[in-house]
């Protein structure tokens, strides 16, 4: 008589909680009601102002529209090649200064105006996110050719040299760009806002217009992972990267094209960001911890798991602002804290993640 | 069988060893009062701060960028129960003010260890990073605690005095605690404890299978990490008088980073080998016309060949070295292996179960 293991997965939900510890059943009851009671918070509030809670919540949205689309190329690298790119957020804040200072020399400077109405032309924001998204996925690529592609599978030293290099980058910048926040200015033909038909509330169009973007990219993303031979070459290789190389692909191929377009995703999200917030000297750590959070919650390598991390850090970052209790706002990151606890506590892996 | 006392591997090991400890207790009559200031007493507690990441990093295996967050928190914690300008208003004995930072920044080391502890490598690396980002923001935004001009003018035992012109007190109290540090984690490296956690480094399931509680022997190491790195973080604080979110971002939690890594991110020794180089290196590219202000590029790039050269960081060098000469005086000694080398030197063998904590 053979027995069969039965995977956790196979087991209904009532069966997988009958194989928990009691701790970890009390974890979870205690993770539940916690988010119960946030919800049950915002949902105070919200009935109290809806207009509020409509505006705060697309902002929530509209961020985690920029946060997917820098994290999607985090996590596209790490699923794939194991690589923690420590210099993803440099990379984005690179893009953003590059934009910027392109758009000055092409409109002749003053194109940017806070507060004002925008004088750049179609071209004087496309070429440069253009260049500058290409140009960083150029870095990017040079990075892995020049310093990682040898050390494969040596993780902490490939984390460890991206890290170094995130220094270089830090300081150069600091050195040429000057530690001013700087404002890239959208298309002229874009309205500045647009109207949302409910309670006559106007809302930024260019914020909109990311969050589009974001969904684009998602889409075209899955797209290519399940429907084209690359993204079958990249499911393959993160599942077995041996096996692949095996077969007679050239994976060091797959792995230069993939680290190219993590890299110009993370470009394409310095020059969104960089229109839609602004490009400073504190991007890189800003938008590394970003990517690192959403990838936690979401799981490392999982595309579906970077959006959800990216919604759930948007609203929490957008809401935590605005419904903490007057006098405590500035504890908002401890917020950001508590939803890297909730989902560690019961997935250690993040919400998709696998072991390695 | 009883190993011979002296040893060429030992005579190499403890007899420079015993050389620095010499040197650096003379330390106030042989070097100006700058230089012993600006560069030895920070090496000191730079160097505690990297040896709690190596004890994690080596003993048990978990590589943690959290550890200058924590000595943040120890830092944050006395400034603001003393009296200081900015932070809260409470004015604590001095003493008592940094006993109870070291116990909140090790109790913060327990709870951030209960979450991350069953996360590995790459993985938890990851979840300490961002565990020590959140706290900078924290003291930054957070005006009542700190915000971004910090806790100033930090009141201190009388015995420090001023760290600027008088600053052989704390350079003593340094090298004191620098000792205690390192001769604990080589204790604790022999108790059952220590070997428990070396077996949890070496092969997670394996302890689990033999009936260890794995996440929490990662807990307690992460404690323990905590509060080394509370040591580090008390004595820079009466180093620099003041401490801000400027003292714990993502530089300075490099900075410690990259001293392990100088220094070698699995040998205890590192720490302070790579703290002195460290602090050498900064207080004289500072002075550098060429290097100027690009302080940081410089650090960057020393970083980037090391970690590219040698992945044993200087000690690593050292023992190629060592290991050379005492193969040439005829002592055979295996191949170095770098990564990741045992920090007790071949644990003696016991007989009796190591008992964990339960």
């Amino acid at each position: 008589v053979s027995v069969q293991p039965i995977a956790a997965a196979e087991l209904g939900w009532r069966a997988r909680l009958g194989i928990l510890s009691p701790a970890a059943l009390a974890t979870r009851a205690l993770v539940a009601l916690v988010i119960g009671f946030v919800l049950a918070w915002v949902g105070y509030k919200a009935s109290g102002d809806p207009r509020v809670f409509i505006v705060v919540g697309l902002n929530g949205l509209t961020l985690a529209g920029l946060y997917f689309v820098v994290a999607s190329g985090f996590t596209l690298i790490f699923g794939l090649m194991r690589v923690v790119n420590m210099a993803h957020g440099s990379l984005f804040m690179l893009a953003g200064f590059f934009a910027f200072e392109l758009q000055e020399k092409l409109s002749g400077g003053g194109a940017a105006s806070f507060f004002g109405t925008s004088e750049a032309s179609v071209g004087d924001w496309l070429i440069p996110l253009a260049v500058a998204s290409v140009g960083v996925a150029a870095m990017g690529l040079l990075m892995q050719q020049v310093f990682l592609r040898w050390n494969q599978g040596q993780d902490l030293r490939q984390a460890l040299i991206t890290i170094a290099i995130s220094i270089i980058i830090a300081d150069q910048a600091l050195a040429h760009f000057g530690g001013i926040a700087e404002e890239i200015a959208p298309p002229d033909v874009f309205p500045d806002s647009v109207e949302l038909k409910v309670y006559g509330l106007t809302y930024p169009f260019f914020r909109i217009f990311v969050l589009l973007v974001a969904i684009a990219v998602g889409l075209g993303l899955w797209a290519m992972i399940m429907r084209t031979r690359f993204g079958m070459i990249v499911r393959a290789g993160v599942d077995d990267r041996q096996m692949v190389s095996a077969l007679g692909i050239n994976i060091q191929l797959v792995f230069a094209g993939a680290f190219f377009l993590g890299a110009m995703l993370a470009g394409l999200g310095g020059v969104l960001g960089g229109t839609m917030i602004s490009v400073d000297k504190g991007n890189d750590t800003q938008y590394l911890l970003i990517s690192l959070i959403v990838v936690i919650i979401g799981g490392m390598g999982s595309l579906g798991g970077a959006a959800i991390g990216a919604v759930a850090l948007g609203l929490v970052d957008s809401f935590g602002d605005v419904y903490l209790p007057e006098g405590y706002t500035n504890y908002s990151v401890l917020l950001v804290f508590g939803l890297l606890v909730l989902v560690l506590a019961v997935r250690p892996l993040g919400l998709f993640g696998r072991p390695a | 069988v009883r190993r011979s006392l002296l040893t060429v591997d030992r005579a190499l090991w403890w007899g420079p060893g015993l050389a620095i400890v010499l040197v650096l207790a003379l330390g106030p009559v042989l070097f100006t009062d700058f230089y012993l200031s600006q560069v030895l007493t920070k090496a000191l507690w730079l160097g505690i701060a990297a040896a709690s990441l190596i004890f994690l990093a080596g003993y048990v295996g978990m590589v943690s960028l959290g550890q200058v967050a924590l000595y943040g928190i120890a830092g944050f914690t006395m400034g603001n129960l003393v009296q200081a300008d900015g932070g809260s208003t409470v004015a604590w004995n001095p003493w008592l003010g940094a006993l109870v930072g070291v116990l909140v920044a090790t109790g913060f080391g327990l709870f951030f260890g209960a979450i991350a502890s069953r996360s590995y490598g790459i993985y938890f690396l990851m979840i300490t990073l961002a565990f020590a980002v959140i706290t900078f923001y924290f003291f930054g935004q957070v005006t009542q605690l700190s915000g971004f001009g910090g806790v100033n003018n930090i009141d201190r035992p009388d015995i420090v005095s001023n760290p600027v012109t008088d600053p052989a007190n704390l350079f003593y109290i340094a090298l004191v605690v620098s000792a205690a540090v390192y001769l604990f984690i080589r204790y604790l490296g022999r108790t059952p404890l220590g070997l428990a956690l070396q077996g949890v480094r070496d092969d997670p399931s394996r302890m689990r299978a033999l009936g260890y509680n794995v996440p929490l022997l990662r807990m307690l190491a992460f404690g323990l990490g905590a509060l080394i790195a509370a040591f580090a973080g008390i004595l820079s604080v009466w180093w620099n008088t003041r401490i801000s979110p400027g003292s714990i971002d993502l530089a300075r939690t490099i900075d410690v980073l990259i001293i392990a890594v100088i220094g070698g991110l699995y040998r205890l020794e590192g720490a302070w080998v790579g703290a002195l180089v460290f602090a050498v290196l900064d207080n004289w590219t500072r002075g550098l016309e060429l290097v100027g202000e690009r302080f940081n590029t410089v650090i960057g790039a020393i970083f980037l060949a090391i970690v590219l050269v040698s992945p044993g960081g200087l000690m690593g060098i050292w023992s190629a070295v060592t290991g050379a000469v005492a193969r040439t005086l005829g002592r055979a000694r295996p191949a170095e292996i770098l990564e990741p080398v045992p920090l007790t030197e071949e644990a003696p063998p016991t007989t009796e179960t190591p008992q964990v904590p339960r």
